[in-house]
């Protein structure tokens, strides 16, 4: 469902007519201060204070017992499996989107519309019934769960498998961003190279990826956010086990699960750092937008 | 010039039929390109002389029929292996890359060495007067540069033949004026094998040494652009490449019809309707006995001789028979 | 724009299907060789990723014949959280309908110091891990929290994390519209005598109902099959607070695939009634333009 953070979204406010001409034509009225404070309200009761308090929460004892729990063998171990699995699902994500994206633009197949649309069905349901469906097919009770018995091959309850859940809930990101840049960028510049002498692979390198960089990179962000904090899905397929298939959400889940102070404080330690990790790519996401715009 | 006049090669189009779903865009079409000429592909929106353009490109490929450029098959030939250059519309700029390296990137993918890549490019800015701007990216440029670099970029390749897609179409009035002069002297430099589209009769007049009236998927005609005006085969090109009015039945140019103050034989009596100048042009419409309302172009001082008034009876008679004369009523003039 | 301009455009931009061409050039869209194997490769990967799951999940459904899937969404247990699942994202699709259009019309209409900041902050939803925006809930409005309000275990904590993930989705669907809206409309209404009200009602709501029909159709699904951020805060209580997808889960794990497969599917179909529906009301706003 992440596919709404595809688009592209907030806009940079215009900028603002100096102050006495915007007094001047603009009093706001009461109408809008009450919209005004309704919303400012809202967003702050469910999401800043929250946010905030979270904060305030992983500090309230100092920054030693988090530093304790950051440096903690299964802190550790959660960080890297999820830096594998998200890296490895945002690369099959990003050959996977560049790849599809510019067949669906620049090729007519029949097909199409149902391709696009089996595309963006995983991100509309539930991460649950995504891992569910996945055990289904690569369990051992599976439909292919025998064969890849067979072959020794693992995938549920095991990386791969987490990979594939991860790689499903955020499979459209990057094809959704490259493809209206694509089709704004037209083909001619494509066709005036292919005049001059380029074929296939020199038209994709040397002009086809420039022109649409900036959509790649804001796609992979976003995918990576995605790939990161994936919760529901990787449940399903992982089985959790600290220290050797806990992602870092999971870590948080099954910490916070524990009920006791320092499972408590390893939670909010490990959700801080997901936390900050989420501010810095919507940092990188507006960093990016405005040049994805001009380019 | 380092562009090797001796090689010019021509375009020889035999056969060529395109559809699209029911639409014939291209009937049967047989073409010959002069080697070294610079020729207008000259027809109404719509007429097929687009797609006649990128199926020479290889941008497109024909139902039946085959075209040869400098003598070899190239019907099926992808676009890159057809030493061609094209110039779009829209200039279809690298927008990634420098002016310098847009003109460079044909030879980028030959992969010439380094030196001679550079040594060409700066000749060809000159050639084209961007020599001050080889460091700006494309959205730096105005529209007329960026056709020019477009052009360079299309030359540095030292193609066979240079096609042209309505290259001013995106222009304003000025600068289309300026770059068609340009491309006339810089065909004079260069002599490559130039085709270009238009639907501006204007340009092609101004500009060819040949043109193509394409119309409704087939060539109306073929000649050069006094041929064409002087002698056009048929009501279509006669309405397409200049004025023309109707008198006595026949298609005439409005400014080859004689303006009478006494009835004299072979004249058809009228009476003036409306007198529009425009600066020192006279527009004069009349409504002859038979009901038509032929107009005839004059000027003031041809107005103010005959002591013509609006309401005024005149008679009037072609200067020069009708060039297409016994042919049935003209097809409905383009705009 | 004439059909012959339209087919001249066609032409240029390969959008005319047409049949390939006797000889073996390529027309701009037919497939090169490259493009089909690049295809193939594409649909199969799809395959194993998407259309095997997704036809694994529906027969597991139906196992047991329409019978077996039938009793699966009809037991007790079931039956509740499907109820409470759609009732609790029922109830967030329609506070988002308004409070996002409410929120859209603040960062676009209004100027005032801290906007940015507000900006900022609506996208941390879409971020935030979901199991961290669930332990970011609890921490205020948990047992411990400042404010004495304890939604651990209650339904209206479940309809709080729900609004949690899904605020962006109709701000941000809603924003673009208004911000491209023609405010020469809204004072051409003005000049003819309407007040404040009437120009939102007549003017303005009717731009942005397909934004906030479709921002709200996502959140829908969305909150359909929210998992991460409820969890924590929901205590999984059955019968009450326990949402679908905690239910599918708690019957893969208890080894009965008949149960969690049936109520998938019935997730999944609504998924794809919501995607179909978003593509028809595109369509059909595009048509408009």
């Amino acid at each position: 469902m992440t596919d709404t953070l595809a688009r592209p979204a907030a806009p940079a406010p215009q900028p603002a007519p100096p102050a006495r001409v915007r007094r001047a034509r603009r009093r706001t009225g009461p109408v809008a201060w009450v919209l005004r404070v309704v919303a400012l309200l809202y967003v702050l009761g469910l999401v800043a204070l929250p946010v905030a308090s979270v904060v305030q929460h992983t500090f309230a004892d100092g920054l030693a017992p988090v530093l304790e729990v950051l440096t903690s063998e299964d802190f550790l171990a959660a960080a890297r499996l999820t830096a594998q699995v998200a890296g490895i699902a945002v690369v099959l994500n990003t050959v996977f989107g560049v790849g599809m994206g510019i067949l669906l633009v620049r090729y007519r197949f029949p097909g199409r519309r149902l391709l696009s649309a089996v595309i963006d069905l995983p991100v509309s349901i539930s991460p649950v019934v995504v891992g569910v469906a996945l055990i289904l097919v690569y369990g051992t009770t599976g439909w292919f769960g025998p064969a890849l018995q067979d072959a020794g091959v693992r995938v549920i309850f095991s990386v791969p498998g987490m990979v594939m859940a991860t790689v499903l809930v955020s499979l459209p990101l990057v094809l959704r961003e490259i493809v209206p840049t694509l089709e704004e960028a037209g083909i001619e510049q494509e066709q005036a190279a292919q005049s001059l002498g380029a074929n296939a692979w020199q038209r994709f390198w040397r002009v086809t990826l420039p022109t649409i960089r900036w959509a790649v990179a804001y796609g992979v962000v976003l995918s990576l956010a995605r790939s990161l904090g994936e919760f529901g899905a990787v449940r399903v397929v992982s089985g959790s086990v600290a220290g050797e298939s806990q992602t870092l959400t999971l870590f948080v889940n099954d910490s916070y699960q524990e009920f006791g102070p320092d499972a408590q404080r390893a939670a909010f330690a490990a959700a801080f750092v997901l936390m900050a990790v989420a501010v810095v790519l919507i940092v990188v996401i507006a960093a990016l937008r405005p040049r994805e715009e001009t380019s | 010039m380092t562009h090797d006049s001796g090689g010019a090669s021509g375009i020889e189009v035999r056969g060529v039929t395109r559809r699209f779903g029911d639409f014939v865009a291209l009937d049967d079409v047989d073409l010959d390109v002069r080697p070294g000429g610079l020729t207008a592909l000259l027809g109404p929106s719509g007429g097929g002389k687009s797609t006649l353009l990128r199926i020479i490109a290889g941008l497109d490929y024909p139902d039946a029929g085959t075209v040869r450029i400098a003598g070899r098959d190239a019907t099926f030939l992808p676009p890159q292996r057809r030493s061609v250059g094209f110039v779009f519309q829209h200039y279809a700029a690298f927008k990634h890359l420098t002016t310098a390296r847009n003109v460079a990137f044909g030879l980028e993918i030959r992969r010439r060495p380094r030196d001679e890549v550079r040594a060409r490019v700066a000749e060809l800015l000159r050639l084209v007067h961007l020599e001050q701007f080889a460091d700006r990216l494309p959205s730096q440029l105005s529209g007329g540069q960026r056709q020019r670099m477009a052009l360079a970029r299309a030359l540095a390749v030292q193609p066979e033949v240079l096609l042209l897609d309505e290259p001013f179409g995106a222009l304003d009035a000025q600068v289309r004026k300026e770059l068609r002069d340009w491309l006339r002297r810089l065909h004079d430099e260069v002599h490559v094998t130039t085709l270009f589209v238009t639907h501006d009769q204007e340009e092609a007049l101004e500009v060819a040494d040949e043109i193509v009236v394409i119309n409704q998927g087939r060539i109306e005609q073929v000649g050069s652009p006094g041929e064409l005006y002087d002698r056009p085969a048929n009501p279509f090109v006669m309405a397409f490449l200049g004025p023309t009015t109707v008198l006595g039945g026949e298609l005439v140019r409005p400014h080859d019809v004689e303006v009478l103050t006494d009835a004299r034989a072979g004249a058809h009596e009228a009476r003036v309707t409306k007198l529009l100048r425009i600066g020192h042009e006279v527009r004069a419409e009349t409504r002859a006995a038979d009901g038509s309302t032929p107009w005839v172009q004059l000027n003031r001082v041809q107005v103010d001789e005959l002591g013509l008034v609006e309401g005024g009876t005149v008679w009037l008679r072609a200067l020069v028979p009708s060039p297409v004369a016994g042919v049935a009523a003209p097809a409905p003039v383009p705009a | 724009m004439s059909l012959l301009d339209l087919l001249d455009r066609a032409d240029r931009t390969g959008t005319t299907a047409s049949p390939a061409p006797r000889g073996r050039g390529r027309r701009p869209g037919d497939l090169t060789t490259g493009a089909g194997i690049g295809l193939g490769i594409g649909v199969l990967w799809l395959s194993l990723l998407v259309l095997l799951p997704v036809a694994a999940i529906v027969a597991g459904a139906f196992q047991d014949g329409f019978a077996g899937f039938w009793a699966s969404i009809t037991d007790d247990e079931a039956l509740s959280t499907i109820t409470f699942t759609v009732g609790a994202a029922a109830l967030v699709t329609v506070v988002n309908a308004v409070m996002g259009t409410l929120i859209a019309w603040v960062l676009v209409r209004d100027r005032f110091p801290g906007q940015r900041v507000l900006e900022v902050v609506i996208d941390i939803p879409f971020a935030l891990p979901t199991i961290v925006a669930g332990l970011v809930l609890i921490t205020l409005y948990g047992p411990s929290g400042p404010f004495g309000v304890n939604l651990v275990g209650t339904r209206a904590g479940v309809v709080l994390a729900l609004l949690f993930v899904t605020l962006p989705f109709v701000v941000r669907s809603v924003q673009p519209v208004l911000i491209d809206a023609d405010r020469e409309v809204e004072q051409a209404a003005a000049s003819l005598g309407a007040s404040g009200f009437t120009i939102f009602r007549r003017v303005i709501l009717p731009t942005v109902t397909p934004a906030v029909v479709s921002g709200a159709a996502l959140s829908f699904a969305r909150a359909l099959g929210e998992f991460g951020s409820v969890i924590l805060i929901s205590a999984n209580l059955i019968g009450e607070t326990q949402v679908s997808s905690s239910y599918i889960l708690k019957m893969i794990e208890s080894q009965e695939p008949v149960a969690a497969a049936s109520v998938a599917t019935l997730l999944l179909l609504v998924a794809v009634v919501v995607l179909v529906l978003l593509d028809v009301l595109q369509r059909r706003t595009a048509r408009r333009d």
